[in-house]
C-alpha cells in the first residue's frame, strides 16, 4: 500500500490514505499481541494465537456477502437502482472470497495443530467451503461480458440465489452430520477462556479486519468504476470512429 | 397461443406447450436416450472400477446412483438450452411476450420427466451390479424421492441453465454453479435412498425425513425459478 | 513443521494475501486510469 506515493490519486482518497496508515499500525499491533504478547490459552496452547487472523477473518467473510445481498437488492429495486450498487456488490464478494480463504486455510492450520487433521466435515466448515466455491461461481459469473446492465443484473439475481441456498446447505449438513459421531471432535479440547488481554486481541483482530475490508472494497469498487468508464469511453470511441468512416466513404 | 398477457392460463398454456416441445425434441432426437443414459450407466461402471470391492459396492450404490444423476443432469440441462440458443428461439418467445414463468416451468417439467427416466434406470442398474435391492415399502420411498429430488433438480438446473445460456464458457461454468447448489438434494436423496435399499440396516422409517428435506428444496427452488427466470433471461 | 511454524504461516499467509490482493487492486485502477479523463471521478 504505497501511502506516500503522490501517484496514489487514481482510486486513493486523503480517506482511504488516512485509513491505510491506521490499519498498519494496527496490522502492526495485532500481530504483536497476538504472536507475542497474549498468552497462550488453557485448553487450546499456543494455536489459539491463529484464532486472533481466523475468526475475524471469517467474520467479515460474512459480512462481505451481506453486503453483496444487499448491494444486489439495492440493485434490482427500481428506485435505487445504480450500477454502484452492482460494484460494490462484485468489490464486497472478491473481498469476501479473499477472506474466506484466509479463514479456511488459517482455520485449516489451527486443525492440523489442535485435532491433528487439516480438514473436518463438520457443518460449519462444510458449509464455509460452499459459501467459497459458491462465491467464486458468482465471479465467474460477473465475468461473462455483456452490457453492465446485464452483468448487474445477472449478478444481482445470483448473489439473491446463493443467499437462498446457503441455509438449505447448512441445514442438511448438519442434519448430515448428526448421523456421524465425528460431531464431537469439534467440541473436544477447543473451549476457550479468553481472559482480557485475549478478548482484546481478538477485538483488535475483528477491527483492523474491518477496516482492510473498508479500504478494499472502497479501492476495488473505484477500480470497477474505472473499467466500466473505459468500457463505455472505448465503445464511444469506436462509434465516433464509425462515423468518421462512414462519412469519409460517403464523400 | 394467441395470449400474450401473463395472467395464470398463459402461463399454463406456455408451459404445457414448452414442455410437450422439449419432450417432442427428445423424441425425435433420442439425445437421452442413445447418449445420456449410455453415459449414465458407463458411470455406474466406472465406480465399480474404482471402489473394487462388492461390498463396498453394496454399501455406497445409494451414493452412487444419484452421483451419476447429478453428473447426467449437467448434461441435459446444457443440452434443454443448447435446443433454444441455437436458433435463438429464446430470444423470439420472449419478445413475442411469452410469460417467461411458463417457459421455465415448461422446461423445467420437461426436464424432470427425462430425469425420472435416468433414475429409474439407474436404480435398476444399481440392482443389477450393486446388489441392491428393496422391498415395496422401499420401493414407495424410492418413487416419492425420486419425485421430490428430480423437481428439484429439474428447477435448479433450468434456472442456472437459463443464466448459462449462451454464455461463452458456458460448459465450464454450469458444473461449478450447479454442484453446490445441489448439495442438499444429494445429501437428502442419498439418505432417502440408504433407507428405501435398506443398507447399513438402516430403517425404511428414517428416510421420510430426508424426503421432507427434499420436497422443501424442490418447493423454494420452483417458486425462486419461476420468479428469477424472467429476469435472468431479459436482456 | 511445528506449531510456531504454522502460528507464522498463519499470519504471512493472512497479509500476505491481503498485501497482494490490495497490490493487485491498485495497479489494475493505474492501468485502467491512464485511458479515462481526470474529471469524471466522482470520489475526488
Amino acid at each position: 500500500m504505497s501511502k506516500h506515493s503522490p501517484r496514489d490519486r487514481v482510486t486513493g482518497t486523503p480517506f482511504t490514505r488516512g485509513l491505510g496508515v491506521v490499519i498498519l499500525a494496527g496490522i502492526t499491533l495485532l500481530i504483536i499481541l497476538a504472536i507475542f504478547v497474549s498468552p497462550a490459552d488453557v485448553n487450546q496452547g499456543e494455536s489459539v494465537r491463529i484464532m486472533y487472523a481466523h475468526v475475524p477473518g471469517a467474520w467479515l467473510a460474512y459480512l462481505a456477502f451481506v453486503v453483496t445481498g444487499i448491494s444486489s437488492v439495492a440493485y434490482l429495486w427500481k428506485r435505487t437502482r445504480s450500477l454502484t450498487w452492482d460494484r460494490i456488490a462484485g468489490a464486497s464478494a472478491e473481498v469476501g472470497v479473499l477472506f474466506m480463504g484466509i479463514s479456511l486455510v488459517t482455520g485449516s492450520l489451527w486443525g492440523r495443530i489442535t485435532w491433528g487433521t487439516y480438514w473436518t466435515w463438520d457443518a460449519r466448515l462444510t458449509t464455509t467451503a460452499f459459501l467459497f466455491v459458491t462465491y467464486i461461481g458468482y465471479l465467474a459469473v460477473r465475468g461473462l461480458g455483456g452490457t453492465h446492465q446485464q452483468r448487474a443484473r445477472r449478478s444481482a439475481v445470483l448473489a439473491l440465489l446463493a443467499v437462498l441456498e446457503i441455509p438449505l446447505v447448512h441445514f442438511s449438513v448438519q442434519l448430515w452430520n448428526t448421523l456421524h459421531q465425528e460431531a464431537s471432535v469439534a467440541g473436544r479440547g477447543t473451549d476457550v477462556e479468553m481472559d482480557g488481554l485475549m478478548l482484546f486481541t481478538l477485538f483488535l483482530g475483528v477491527v483492523v479486519f474491518t477496516l482492510m475490508y473498508v479500504w478494499l472494497v472502497l479501492h476495488r469498487q473505484r477500480s470497477l468504476a474505472l473499467d466500466d468508464m473505459l468500457d463505455d469511453s472505448g465503445l464511444d470511441n469506436a462509434l465516433t470512429a464509425r462515423r468518421a468512416e462512414a462519412q469519409g466513404v460517403a464523400r | 397461443m394467441s395470449n400474450s398477457v401473463p395472467g395464470s392460463a398463459g402461463v399454463i398454456a406456455t408451459a404445457r406447450l414448452i414442455a410437450a416441445k422439449d419432450l417432442r425434441v427428445e423424441r425425435r432426437s433420442r439425445v437421452l436416450l442413445n447418449q445420456v443414459l449410455p453415459f449414465a450407466l458407463i458411470v455406474m461402471v466406472m465406480f465399480a472400477f474404482a471402489l473394487d470391492s462388492d461390498a463396498v459396492l453394496e454399501r455406497v450404490a445409494p451414493g452412487l446412483v444419484w452421483l451419476a444423476t447429478l453428473f447426467s443432469v449437467l448434461v441435459m440441462v446444457s443440452r434443454s438450452f443448447a435446443v433454444e440458443t441455437g436458433d435463438g428461439a429464446l430470444d423470439q418467445l420472449r419478445s413475442a411476450g411469452v410469460p417467461a414463468t411458463g417457459i421455465f416451468i415448461g422446461k423445467m417439467l420437461a426436464l424432470m420427466v427425462q430425469l425420472m427416466v435416468l433414475v429409474a434406470l439407474l436404480v435398476g442398474a444399481a440392482v443389477v451390479l450393486y446388489r441392491a435391492h428393496f422391498s415395496w415399502a422401499g420401493g414407495v420411498l424410492l418413487v416419492t424421492t425420486a419425485t421430490a429430488a428430480t423437481c428439484g433438480l429439474a428447477a435448479v438446473g433450468t434456472l442456472y441453465g437459463g443464466l448459462a445460456a449462451g454464455a461463452k464458457g458456458r460448459e465450464t461454468l454450469l458444473p461449478l454453479l450447479l454442484l453446490p447448489v445441489v448439495a442438499p438434494v444429494l445429501i437428502g436423496a442419498t439418505r432417502a435412498t440408504e433407507s428405501a435399499f435398506g443398507t447399513n440396516g438402516i430403517a425404511i422409517s428414517e428416510g421420510w425425513p430426508w424426503l421432507g428435506l427434499l420436497v422443501v428444496f424442490a418447493v423454494l427452488f420452483s417458486v425462486a425459478g419461476a420468479v428469477a427466470f424472467g429476469p435472468l433471461l431479459d436482456e | 513443521m511445528d506449531d510456531a511454524g504454522f502460528i507464522f504461516a498463519s499470519y504471512v499467509i493472512t497479509f500476505g494475501l491481503v498485501g497482494a490482493y490490495a497490490l493487485g487492486v491498485i495497479r489494475r485502477a493505474r492501468k485502467s486510469s491512464r485511458e479515462v479523463p481526470r474529471d469524471e471521478r466522482p470520489w475526488l
